[in-house]
């Protein structure tokens, strides 16, 4: 059986300032990888590398095709990659708005998925599109409004619809819980823990916040200054930390 | 009964002759004559010739004559001309480091050789109407210099480039594109781009430049140099092998001084945006350069927010034959469109008469 | 054969329309792909019929009988520029007669009277990008093209029905053309879609200020984009034409008083007067 997700020695550089170095990791299915570290720790530009946004300066991100197997990202051509991040693949912006139409709604947001691979029964992608919006809490009576009108934390909800829709295998997270209060993340990161477990879901989740690697994630990588200096099982790394930067990272976060 | 209204021919004819009514104006006063636009009116035939792309100042003439003064219309009508001309070839890049020179200024530097030649400039005139030109004044005669202009005066771009303090232009091969021979392709090389912007609208380019100064996408412009003169076109005919002289036109060009840029491998150097247009064209060269240097943008690893940055949107709107022909074309008969739409929107009243109207 | 002082024959030149023929004969072997061109400037403006123009200039011939409409009316100031247009610079015969031409230039109309094969139908096109409403950028619209990432533009379809229980496009409905390329059909209303279904006629589709080229060949697939639950349908008038009593051709509505009296009359004039004389010579 192949991991889902092989990346060897992935670097990305701009111009001489290194954004992220040599990552090299595998990622099995249903497994949940976080990355931490704080701003300008090369999370970001991981993320985007891995989730075939931008090309790296040097190494290979390998996804396990239905159809080919263990297959490089940047290797494969345009049309496979798009039609990838459409299906197999989830994209979950930290700000909600990068992720949805604001201008139609909530229903169509949901729906644009099933239509773009071929479903042509407005009935049945309205229901399907409304059992969604249930899943992830949002009123279905929502389901004509305009995102405009939607919290923080509703937009993230759809936002986690949208992409969920067609049954991906793996969803790229960047900060999902950024940007909304205490409460709002916690029903939030709830939601999320459940939605993964049901559906078998594999997840990278990059995050500077401890307690949300915590509650999602399997295993961490620790980034700093774009190199990765410490891995393991969650648990482990955040109760025991061996690298001096993590133990600095652990030890800072506010104890309520 | 009603009869189908009929009667459009006839109508299309009397639309013409009234207008060319219009056009003579009064039969009492004299009529315009071609060498009088050209000889009196030489700014609007350099911008006419600019964006309608053909160097000929009769025909320029001619067709502001046409379109009773109306610009756009008279670039409209030299386009249209330059469709039926036969093309023989490319004349060969000008020279313009070789112009005859009449008018030279820099603002980045006091004084440099050759100096500044303010030329024939509105510069500096106060805007105050000259009523003494409505009686028709003949001017004072202008005193002659006691030597002439430098024969050749060096670019403040190769002045500064000495030190390798401003980028130098890349040298290729490949012929330059044609964008009156192929459509634009986006993302589009900086010749299609300049041609485009050459033949664009003086007044959208203008207004986007000011907005590149007033912070939308902020170039840190410099004149470098504006300068005006004649410069030779030269030709080279298969048959002979070799380039000849063909004739030679006036032309305004300005190379604007940008923002520097470095990186890890290029030390810092200033950066550059070109505008070139027959005649005087000098606001229309400038406001070109400042746009040419905004859609560098991208290739200078600049975020592209502002509306001057955007490739797509600066060169998709340029032309003013194209938007003016659109947006007039709102004139023309779009009653069986909007019978649809009639018949939807009645239908969909008619599917909710509880609805109230909106205040 | 007569043409205007100093002009080609139809105006341009011929390694002109022989660059046009090659770019109608990609679009004809890609239904429904937009092929980009060269335009030229013409003597009309740009917005006014400049493709079309160009696209019929590209293929008219001295035997060849030409019929132009706008609003499906041969009498329509811009639809009698153009057909003077190409008098004054092709010298070709002109007709109002549908089924005497061998070139129809139409624009916002398809001919209520079937084509026959042989027969060639030149679309005016302002807008020739469907997607051009949902993602204004070219760049962008060509890769989803070339994907055939359609699902925005049924999102589009979706959202009228959840808004107004029904599709809201009434005219430019887009169509998806050989089961591959989604196209825009130019503003003719919904009602003339079916007619470019397995048509015998080749149709012909020019955007002169947008600079490109698409083409429907004879007897192609053209389906109107719907829901299999909302299916595409045309428009229906309760009234018949008050000048030939025709009830199954597109009607103009004609504003009579100020008091909101009205009537209504074929918008396909030819169409019109034949079913006249022929009512006439059966009496």
């Amino acid at each position: 059986m192949n991991p889902l997700l092989k990346v060897t020695g992935l670097t990305r550089m701009y111009g001489a300032r290194v954004g992220c170095k040599d990552v090299s990791f595998e990622l099995w299915p249903g497994e949940v990888m976080g990355i931490v570290g704080e701003s300008g720790s090369g999370k970001t530009t991981l993320l985007s590398c891995l989730s075939a946004r931008l090309e790296p300066t040097s190494g290979t991100v390998a996804y396990d095709t239905r159809e080919d197997g263990l297959t490089d990202i940047y290797a494969m051509g345009e049309p496979r990659r798009r039609m990838l991040m459409r299906t197999d693949w989830g994209i979950v912006h930290q700000n909600p708005r990068d992720g949805l139409r604001m201008g139609v709604s909530a229903g169509a947001n949901v729906g644009e998925r099933l239509m773009a691979v071929g479903a042509r029964h407005y009935g049945s992608i309205r229901a399907q599109a409304d059992e969604w919006l249930r899943k992830v809490e949002i009123d279905g009576e929502r389901i004509d409004d305009l995102p405009l009108t939607f919290s923080g934390g509703m937009l993230q909800r759809l936002q986690i619809a949208r992409n969920l829709v067609t049954h991906p295998r793996l969803v790229f997270m960047d900060e999902p819980t950024g940007g909304l209060d205490v409460s709002v993340q916690a029903r939030l990161l709830d939601l999320l823990r459940r939605l993964v477990t049901d559906l078998g879901l594999a997840a990278i989740v990059v995050t500077h916040d401890l307690a949300v690697a915590r509650l999602l994630a399997h295993r961490l990588m620790v980034m700093r200054r774009g190199e990765v200096v410490e891995s393991g099982l969650t648990d482990q790394v955040l109760d025991d930390p061996h690298h001096p930067y993590t133990q600095l990272l652990v030890s800072s976060v506010l104890q309520p | 009964m009603y009869v189908a209204v009929k009667g459009g021919e006839k109508a299309i004819d009397n639309a013409h002759r009234l207008m060319a009514e219009e056009r003579r104006g009064d039969p009492a006063t004299p009529v315009l004559g071609l060498d009088q636009i050209m000889g009196q009116l030489g700014l609007a035939v350099d911008r006419v010739m600019t964006e309608g792309s053909i160097h000929d100042r009769e025909l320029a003439a001619l067709a502001i004559k046409q379109a009773q003064g109306d610009l756009v219309e008279a670039i409209f009508l030299l386009r249209a001309y330059r469709t039926t001309l036969p093309r023989f070839g490319c004349s060969e890049p000008l020279d313009t480091a070789a112009m005859a020179i009449r008018r030279r200024i820099s603002s980045a530097f006091k004084d440099l050789p050759g100096g500044q030649v303010l030329g024939p400039t509105y510069d500096y005139t106060h805007r105050l109407l000259d009523f003494a030109l409505a009686e028709g004044s003949e001017p004072d005669t202008a005193e002659c210099a006691d030597r002439p202009v430098e024969a050749r005066m060096p670019r403040v771009a190769d002045v500064l480039g000495h030190e390798g303090l401003i980028e130098r232009n890349p040298v290729g091969d490949d012929p330059p594109g044609d964008l009156t021979r192929q459509p634009l392709g986006l993302p589009a090389g900086r010749d299609l781009r300049l041609q485009n912007l050459a033949r664009g609208d003086e007044g959208f380019l203008l207004a986007l430049a000011y907005s590149s100064q007033r912070g939308y996408g902020n170039t840190h412009p410099f004149a470098g140099e504006i300068r005006m003169g004649e410069v030779a076109v030269e030709f080279a005919p298969e048959e002979l092998g070799f380039a000849i002289e063909i004739g030679e036109i006036t032309v305004t060009e300005c190379q604007m001084i940008n923002q520097f840029k470095g990186s890890k491998d290029v030390p810092p150097q200033f950066t550059r945006g070109y505008g070139l247009a027959f005649g005087k064209g000098e606001r229309k060269a400038m406001a070109m350069a400042l746009v040419d240097r905004s859609l560098r943008a991208g290739e200078l690893g600049e975020d592209a927010v502002a509306p001057a940055q955007d490739e797509e949107f600066v060169l998709m709107h340029s032309d003013n034959v194209e938007a003016s022909g659109f947006v007039q074309h709102l004139k023309l008969p779009h009653y069986v469109d909007f019978q649809s739409e009639l018949e939807l929107i009645r239908r969909l009243r008619a599917a909710n008469p509880d609805r109230e109207a909106a205040e | 054969m007569t043409s205007a002082q100093g002009y080609n024959f139809a105006y341009l030149d011929e390694q002109t329309k022989r660059m046009i023929r090659r770019a109608i004969l990609k679009a004809v072997a890609i239904p429904g792909y937009q092929v980009p061109f060269g335009s030229r400037e013409m003597p009309l403006p740009y917005g006014w019929g400049t493709g079309g123009i160009q696209v019929t200039a590209a293929v008219i011939g001295p035997a060849d009988t030409l019929k132009v409409i706008d609003q499906g009316a041969d009498d329509t100031t811009n639809a009698v520029s153009i057909r003077r247009f190409f008098a004054r610079t092709a010298g070709v015969a002109t007709t109002e007669r549908t089924a005497d031409a061998t070139v129809i230039q139409t624009r916002h109309r398809i001919p209520e009277t079937p084509l026959a094969e042989g027969q060639i139908l030149v679309y005016q096109v302002p807008i020739p990008e469907p997607l051009r409403w949902l993602e204004p950028r070219e760049t962008e619209t060509r890769k989803m093209h070339a994907l055939a990432d359609y699902g925005a533009m049924h999102v589009k379809l979706y959202e009228d029905i959840a808004r107004f229980g029904r599709i809201a496009t009434t005219y430019d409905y887009p169509v998806l053309v050989n089961g591959r390329y989604l196209m825009r059909p130019s503003p003719i209303p919904k009602f003339d879609n079916p007619k470019m279904h397995m048509n015998p006629a080749l149709q012909l589709f020019g955007a002169g200020r947008e600079k490109r080229i698409y083409a429907v060949p004879p007897y192609t697939d053209v389906k109107s984009l719907d829901f299999e639950d909302h299916p595409f349908e045309v428009q229906k008038w309760d009234e018949a034409c008050a000048i030939c009593g025709s009830t199954d051709s597109f009607l103009d509505e004609v504003v009579t008083d100020d008091k909101g009296g009205r009537m209504y009359v074929c918008s396909d004039t030819d169409h019109c007067t034949s079913r006249q004389i022929r009512r006439e010579a059966a009496e």
